[in-house]
């Protein structure tokens, strides 16, 4: 059964092999809807909006803030995938905390516990491009996974075959064919697809690679574990060389 | 009424981008490897950049407010000619410059490249990006309000 819902402001897809009580689904969405009312840097009463409206004043008083445990629990996983990646993994930018580059990864991983824990074998949770799988799909066989051609978003330029594996995508979309820089550098990544044992994993690295440019796919190369496929703006991909294992 | 304005503008550059990769179509199976040619050979107006209604900005060249994409910034300019929008500039990109990573070469492989290809539709889900279009609006939406008469 599959079902869909718009939380955090983008396409949530959960798909179970089997016959499975629609409850379970909306405990899955539910717990998707519960980390975006905590983290959205969007929404006025969140967590996340609330540190950052008060973070300079607890300073100046010289107070801690109180946080909750998953908060915590966020920004230590934030330090150090700070720490791993050189610092190109930042939640601090333009004064502000924005955590989403780690949450959305982790939100979905710890969804997928949740239907493990009861008892869930064989599914995958979208959320926005973002995906978690296990097992195997109704056919019986590894989860077909396209990754967006960035050039023509209605096809698929790779079909990846996973089972118990995580996969993001960062990238953008929206530049068409202009490319300025201000530095007269030619910069020409418009996509970059992690595959890594969970999307907390994947999701983790796929940002800051992204923003390393075509240094990116030879940094996921280096980590254990990951596998990258990057598109540049002439839509010529490079890939690490495990990467084929998921093809 | 300010977030119908930006839901519509997504709409629009999103449906409008669609139809511009679609008019770039030649009739082969393999997906098109787009040119490199810039905004600017395109016919002003044309569907690509967001519909503006006809005269409702002033001529000019408007910068839009930095936007987080949450890996990096974003920041376009705007360019109106005769009322309407004729380009649309990155100023700045995520991985448009900062600082370089040293990396050394020498003790990695060589990675395998290839040239894109359309492959089968037959997929049970999609892995894509989703992250930019909002701070793209946000940028895009500060130059546009600029713009206006």
């Amino acid at each position: 059964m599959k079902k869909q819902e718009i939380i955090m402001g983008m396409p949530v897809i959960i798909e179970i092999v089997g016959r499975v009580d629609e409850k379970i689904f909306q405990d899955a969405f539910d717990y998707l809807r519960y980390i975006d009312e905590k983290f959205s840097p969007f929404k006025q009463n969140s967590e996340v909006t609330k540190i950052n409206n008060k973070q300079s004043l607890a300073g100046l008083a010289g107070k801690r803030l109180k946080m909750s445990k998953d908060m915590k629990l966020i920004l230590n996983l934030a330090e150090g995938t700070k720490k791993e990646t050189d610092g190109y993994f930042d939640i601090y930018r333009n004064g502000y905390m924005n955590p989403s580059g780690i949450v959305k990864g982790w939100a979905i991983y710890r969804s997928s516990q949740i239907l493990k824990n009861l008892g869930y074998k064989n599914f995958f949770i979208d959320v926005g491009g973002d995906i978690q799988t296990c097992g195997l799909n109704d056919q019986g066989e590894k989860w077909r996974v396209g990754i967006r051609n960035p050039f023509k978003l209605d096809e698929h330029v790779k079909i990846l075959h996973l089972s118990d594996e995580g996969v993001a995508t960062s990238g953008t979309y929206e530049r068409g064919n202009h490319i300025y820089n201000p530095k007269g550098e030619m910069d020409s990544i418009v996509s970059l697809t992690v595959v890594g044992p969970n999307v907390y994993e994947a999701d983790r690295f796929a940002t800051p690679a992204f923003a390393m440019g075509s240094e990116g796919i030879r940094f996921i190369e280096k980590q254990k574990g990951l596998e990258g496929y990057m598109i540049d703006c002439n839509g010529i991909a490079t890939m690490t060389s495990g990467f084929e294992q998921y093809v | 009424m300010k977030k119908i304005v930006a839901i519509f503008l997504i709409v629009l550059v999103i449906g409008g981008f669609i139809l511009f990769q679609n008019s770039q179509n030649n009739s082969s199976l393999v997906s098109t490897v787009p040119s490199s040619s810039p905004l600017q050979s395109q016919t002003p107006g044309s569907n690509a950049t967001p519909s503006t209604g006809g005269s409702g900005y002033k001529d000019g060249s408007y910068t839009g407010q930095v936007a987080d994409a949450t890996y990096g910034n974003l920041q376009v300019q705007v360019t109106v000619k005769g009322g309407k929008i004729t380009d649309i500039a990155f100023l700045q990109f995520p991985n448009s410059g900062g600082h370089t990573q040293e990396v050394s070469t020498v003790a990695l492989p060589l990675l395998k490249q290839e040239a894109i290809a359309a492959q089968s539709a037959n997929v049970n889900a999609v892995s894509g990006a989703s992250q930019t279009s909002q701070a793209f609006v946000q940028t895009l939406q500060s130059a546009l309000d600029q713009a206006k008469i």
